[in-house]
């Protein structure tokens, strides 16, 4: 599975650009799904059928990135924000283009009590001249935070697991599932970052019985962290609420009931910012019991996001547990 | 002249009613049908036989501006805006409330009664109020009712060489825009929604989207320049002069790539003029058409507009006349190409 995450992570897919995981994620489900079709946002789903129950299981494909707004006279590019990103945290990180083009976060000289801000940030290419950047870059183009996967046994980092790890957690359950009880639609969503956009067409399409989203959540067991009970390697999270979701009752009771059965080892997440694909999808239509199975993850939306092998494994179980279960 | 005469009237959101008695008035003989929804959007159908994709074409009649939420003993009335008013724009301008079209101004403590430090700010909201000229709390409950809105009491007109001056260019242009595109004739089924409550949330949008179900949808506005001495370059949204903007991302939509690569190159082809809103503030209709139902490709189109959301904005002529050019081209390239894909 390591080697899966490390693919899923490699690849640059921001919001709105989602094609290259797209057909990574493609490639690894084709063999294992009855159907598989994209949607007119971009969503891609993955049917198996095995009981009446809908259940609509989602991961978000995208990730972060900058969008460049302007190219200046000497070929540097401003940039605006594509998903949460904080300035602070920018200057002398890289990021790399569709094309390819590396670029290095600068920062302009900041006056005594200013603060820097997105719009006192650029992004330099190496480009000499306007013309030179034109070549490389145009406006429009949006460019994804650039760093190698590092595997350091039991964790492993890398950018965007804000959610290639939901996406690779959503593909291992699916090559695992040896009796879906329910009719499963196992969907790797768009745009997540910039406001749950693909989840909820994706979910007006299939019109599901029960939504369950897997992606990421902050800790905070790192020194001096905000006070959060969630910690990296503690289990599978389950969510109680978060800024777009109170989870359903049946949900959370559901998901803790197969957690205890099963011996998976998990955590209530009671995060008091953010907001997942489950957000979009419980407003469906006439309304839809959601929740979410959580990843612990420390260094969130910077190009080292942390996660613990065991808290994934912990997540496949309990997805599997989920297809596996017979819903009513 | 078009624009004075939609600039004049007065929408403000969920009171679109005199702009869609005009739009309705004007296109009434020359479309297949015409007809007022429940959140009171126009919308007209042409060529629904016809084969080909159902495009979608989306402008808002409503306008930013006040309402009237009390009445005080003296007469004087309390406001509050509806949609986005810079308040430190409000004082001294003249209103009109109401379908009566009362005439108001909007007044405040002067300035020798002040303190120091209310010199130093801005009037804020409450601390302005509208005088309709009553002498006391009976006076004016005879002219006005709470729950009604004021608009900006401006007239339009065309200065400078090819400059144009007016209240509510968001979005009368885009009324105009679609006005200029009825008259033209396309080989796919065409929905125009003059559309209501977009100032105030989007909203006429979101339900003309889901009834209509495009499959592609453009919309057209009035947005906001930046081109002024005290702003950087990079931080200049648009630039009047610099041809219709096409929008990339903004805060409610990421547009389909294959969408602003088609308006790209038609633009190029057709040698119209053509800029990229810069920023990735502020949203359109196209956010909540994107995301009805199980998605629709959707886009924006927009005449860049000085000081928009005060009682008084400007655009230039010709990237309003461009602006429908790129549309017409972007049109006839459906016919010759089919969506963009």
């Amino acid at each position: 599975m390591k080697e899966l995450i490390r693919k899923l992570t490699s690849v640059s897919s921001p919001s709105g650009r989602e094609e290259p995981v797209r057909a990574l994620i493609k490639e690894e489900i084709t063999k294992h799904a009855d159907e598989i079709w994209e949607d007119k946002l971009g969503n891609l789903i993955a049917a198996k059928h095995g009981g009446k129950t809908k259940v609509l299981l989602a991961a978000h494909m995208d990730e972060i990135g900058v969008i460049v707004t302007d190219i200046d006279e000497q070929g540097f590019l401003r940039f605006s924000n594509v998903g949460g990103i904080n300035p602070q945290r920018l200057v002398g990180q890289r990021a790399r283009f569709a094309n390819g083009t590396i670029g290095v976060f600068g920062a302009e000289k900041l006056e005594e009590n200013q603060k820097l801000t997105l719009s006192k940030l650029y992004l330099d290419i190496g480009a000499r001249s306007a013309e030179e950047a034109r070549q490389k870059v145009s406006v429009g183009e949006i460019a994804t935070f650039y760093h190698e996967f590092s595997d350091l046994g039991e964790r492993i980092v890398a950018k965007a697991l804000d959610d290639r790890i939901g996406c690779a957690i959503l593909i291992e359950a699916l090559k695992r599932v040896a009796n879906p009880q329910n009719d499963l639609y196992c969907t790797f969503t768009v745009q997540e970052e910039v406001g749950l956009r693909g989840a909820r067409t994706a979910a007006f399409g299939i019109d599901p019985d029960l939504g369950i989203a897997i992606d990421v959540t902050g800790t905070g067991d790192t020194p001096e962290a905000e006070r959060l009970a969630i910690k990296l390697g503690q289990g599978a999270a389950i969510k109680v609420k978060d800024n777009s979701l109170i989870t359903h009752p049946m949900v959370k009771d559901l998901l803790t009931d197969l957690a205890t059965k099963n011996n998976i080892p998990y955590q209530f997440e009671v995060l008091p910012f953010g907001g997942t694909d489950s957000g979009a999808i419980q407003l469906t239509k006439a309304g839809v019991p959601a929740g979410v199975i959580s990843i612990p993850c420390r260094y969130l939306h910077t190009p080292s996001e942390m996660v613990d092998l065991n808290d994934v494994e912990a997540a496949v179980r309990l997805v599997v547990a989920v297809m596996e279960t017979k819903l009513d | 002249m078009l624009l004075k005469e939609l600039s004049e009237l007065n929408g403000v959101s969920s009171r679109e009613e005199a702009v869609r008695a005009y739009l309705r008035h004007r296109i009434q003989d020359k479309v297949e049908t015409v007809y007022t929804d429940h959140l009171g959007n126009l919308l007209v159908v042409q060529g629904s036989k016809k084969p080909g994709p159902k495009i979608m074409l989306s402008a808002h009649m409503d306008e930013v501006g006040l309402m009237v939420v009390g009445i005080e003993p003296s007469g004087l009335l309390k406001i509050k805006p509806l949609g986005q008013i810079d308040e430190r724009v409000l004082l001294a301008k003249q209103v009109l409330i109401g379908e009566q079209r009362i005439p108001g101004v909007i007044g405040a403590k002067p300035i020798h009664l002040q303190e120091k430090e209310e010199r130093q700010k801005p009037v804020k909201l409450s601390a302005l109020f509208v005088d309709i000229g009553a002498q006391d709390k009976k006076e004016a409950e005879e002219m006005v009712k709470i729950g009604d809105v004021a608009a900006f009491d401006v007239k339009a007109e065309k200065f400078g060489d090819r400059l144009f001056k007016g209240k509510a260019l968001d979005n009368r242009v885009g009324c105009a825009i679609l006005l200029n595109l009825l008259e033209k004739e396309y080989a796919f089924p065409l929905y125009y929604a003059f559309t209501a409550q977009e100032e105030v949330g989007l909203r006429g949008a979101t339900v003309a989207a889901f009834g209509i179900n495009p499959d592609l949808a453009l919309v057209f506005e009035g947005t906001s320049a930046g081109d002024v001495p005290t702003a950087k370059k990079h931080q200049q949204s648009t630039r009047l002069g610099q041809g219709p903007a096409i929008t990339f991302m903004d805060r409610s939509v990421i547009v389909n790539q294959a969408l602003v690569e088609r308006l790209v190159e038609t633009a190029k082809e057709a040698k119209i003029p053509f800029q990229f809103r810069k920023a990735t503030t502020g949203g359109t209709e196209a956010g909540v058409i994107n995301q009805a139902r199980t998605g629709i490709i959707a886009g924006t189109l927009s005449v860049p507009c000085r000081y928009i959301h005060s009682p008084v904005s400007l655009l230039n002529l010709d990237d309003f006349e461009n602006t429908i050019k790129l549309a017409d081209a972007f049109l006839k390239s459906i016919e010759r190409k089919g969506l963009p894909e």
